[in-house]
């Protein structure tokens, strides 16, 4: 008997040690860290110029929970702009986690690669209907690529996360009257999620034959105070194996953090 | 004993549970939204087809076998569909990359094609479609790379212990497809510059 419980247990343990350790196996590329709203990591942007780019986004986050961040890298690694955009965008986390209403996913990276002379606007999921691909590139062509020719980085920068801003900020009618101006095609993108996990009514089953049994067997008069503990435990398994959650952007030392938002490739690219 | 009888059923339960039942699922709709995200943006490509053709129509009227070929590439591209039921048939997945390639080499010739014409380029409406289409096609790459990710992850799943005992057992869960690089360097990873 007791061989037999040991031996389950042991069929048990390679499970749990899989669901530890699989979702460490994921992460390989490196990027820089996200310290703010602002990661100058070019070092392309003078303070003043970085502030009040901070400041215009964190009231954007509070009025419509869209994060706005702007990310200049001295270099792509050797990927396409476009790789790197929306890789750095899941790997931040930026914009809100979405929720069980389908809000969230919306967070936009103005991604900036001097060295490289490239510009991407990275757009999350849940902003893909309002930033689409053509006004993106609208975007880029007309307010930041002029400005870079001319040898203006932080210029180009800031006009251009001001005309995101412009946009996210508005009310959803206005923006797609300047969606329709771009003259886009529009289109959502949300695909499904989620899906009922249909071994679990089948766990449970076993779950409670298995307790009918171990409890018949004991001798009348016990029944009832075996059935304590074991209904104690139930519910305590439940949370076991719960499947692995997706994981939340890391928090900065400015106390600015992803929320966890997707990315699927929206936006546009720019060279100069 | 008396403890036994307790941890018996509970390891068991645990044990079962643990050995796939409940992980195959969930890493089989990891595939299916995959995949669904896979046909959602090559719907939005062919989406962006007809208008496409229209534009470059108003300019270019003697391309007309360029025109065609994107067209019918299109038709065969929309006609070919995989239910995610059908993911882990490797000819089925196949034809439906053929044809989805189809397409995309039929908008690359339409694209040097349009070179040719400057105020075609200059065009805003043909501007915002071939930002769409670049768009698109980044989405496409995306979806692509995020199925085989959820591919890999669940055929590792049911061919390793202890879900293979569930696979074998209740699920008779066979591996499903992914999707094969086509161009040159499609799915390498780039060089790193040091």
């Amino acid at each position: 008997m007791k061989r037999l419980a040991l031996l389950l247990l042991l069929l048990w343990w390679p499970a749990a040690a899989n669901m530890v350790l699989l979702p460490t196996a994921a992460a390989a590329q490196e990027f820089p860290k996200l310290t703010g709203r602002v990661v100058d990591a070019a070092d392309i942007l003078p303070p003043e110029v970085e502030a009040r780019i901070a400041a215009r986004s964190e009231a954007i986050e509070k009025q419509t929970t869209a994060q706005l961040v702007v990310a200049t890298v001295p270099s792509l690694d050797g990927y396409e702009i476009e790789d790197y955009g929306y890789r750095l965008g899941r790997a931040w986390g930026i914009g809100q986690k979405r929720d069980g209403k389908g809000n969230g996913d919306n967070g936009v990276i103005l991604l900036v690669a001097p060295n490289d002379r490239k510009v991407r606007i990275e757009v999350g999921y849940g902003l893909e209907p309002i930033l689409t691909d053509a006004l993106s590139s609208v975007i880029i062509q007309r307010a930041i690529i002029p400005e870079f020719r001319a040898g203006n980085m932080p210029a180009g920068v800031e006009a251009g996360f001001d005309a995101i801003a412009k946009q996210v900020e508005l009310p959803p009618e206005e923006a797609a009257k300047n969606v329709a101006a771009a003259q886009s095609a529009g289109g959502g993108g949300g695909g499904g999620d989620g899906g009922f996990p249909a071994g679990l009514v089948f766990f449970l089953i076993l779950l409670f034959v298995w307790i009918a049994i171990a409890s018949s067997r004991g001798k009348g008069g016990r029944r009832a105070r075996r059935g304590g503990p074991i209904v104690v435990w139930g519910p305590g398994m439940g949370g076991g194996w719960g499947g692995g959650g997706g994981g939340g952007g890391g928090f900065g030392s400015g106390g600015f953090g992803g929320g966890g938002g997707g990315f699927g490739g929206g936006g546009a690219s720019g060279g100069w | 004993m008396r403890i036994i009888r307790f941890i018996l059923p509970l390891a068991a339960a645990l044990s079962l549970s643990a050995c796939g039942i409940n992980s195959i699922p969930t890493k089989e709709e990891g595939v299916n939204a995959a995949w669904g995200e896979v046909e959602n943006q090559y719907q939005r490509r062919a989406d962006l087809i007809p208008n496409l053709v229209a534009t470059v129509q108003g300019y270019a009227k003697q391309e007309q076998d360029v025109l065609v070929g994107v067209t019918q590439a299109r038709a065969k591209a929309t006609q070919t569909t995989i239910n995610p039921g059908e993911l882990n048939d490797p000819a089925k997945l196949a034809a439906f990359q053929q044809a989805q390639d189809g397409l995309s080499s039929a908008l690359s010739r339409l694209m040097v094609v349009v070179e040719k014409y400057p105020e075609l380029k200059s065009d805003q409406n043909f501007l915002a479609l071939q930002s769409q289409l670049e768009g698109t096609e980044n989405r496409i790459s995306i979806a692509r790379r995020d199925y085989n990710e959820a591919v890999r992850i669940y055929n590792v799943e049911i061919r390793t212990f202890p879900a293979i005992i569930a696979a074998k057992t209740i699920y008779g869960a066979e591996p499903k497809a992914p999707f094969k690089a086509t161009a040159a360097n499609a799915e390498t990873a780039p060089t790193v510059k040091f």
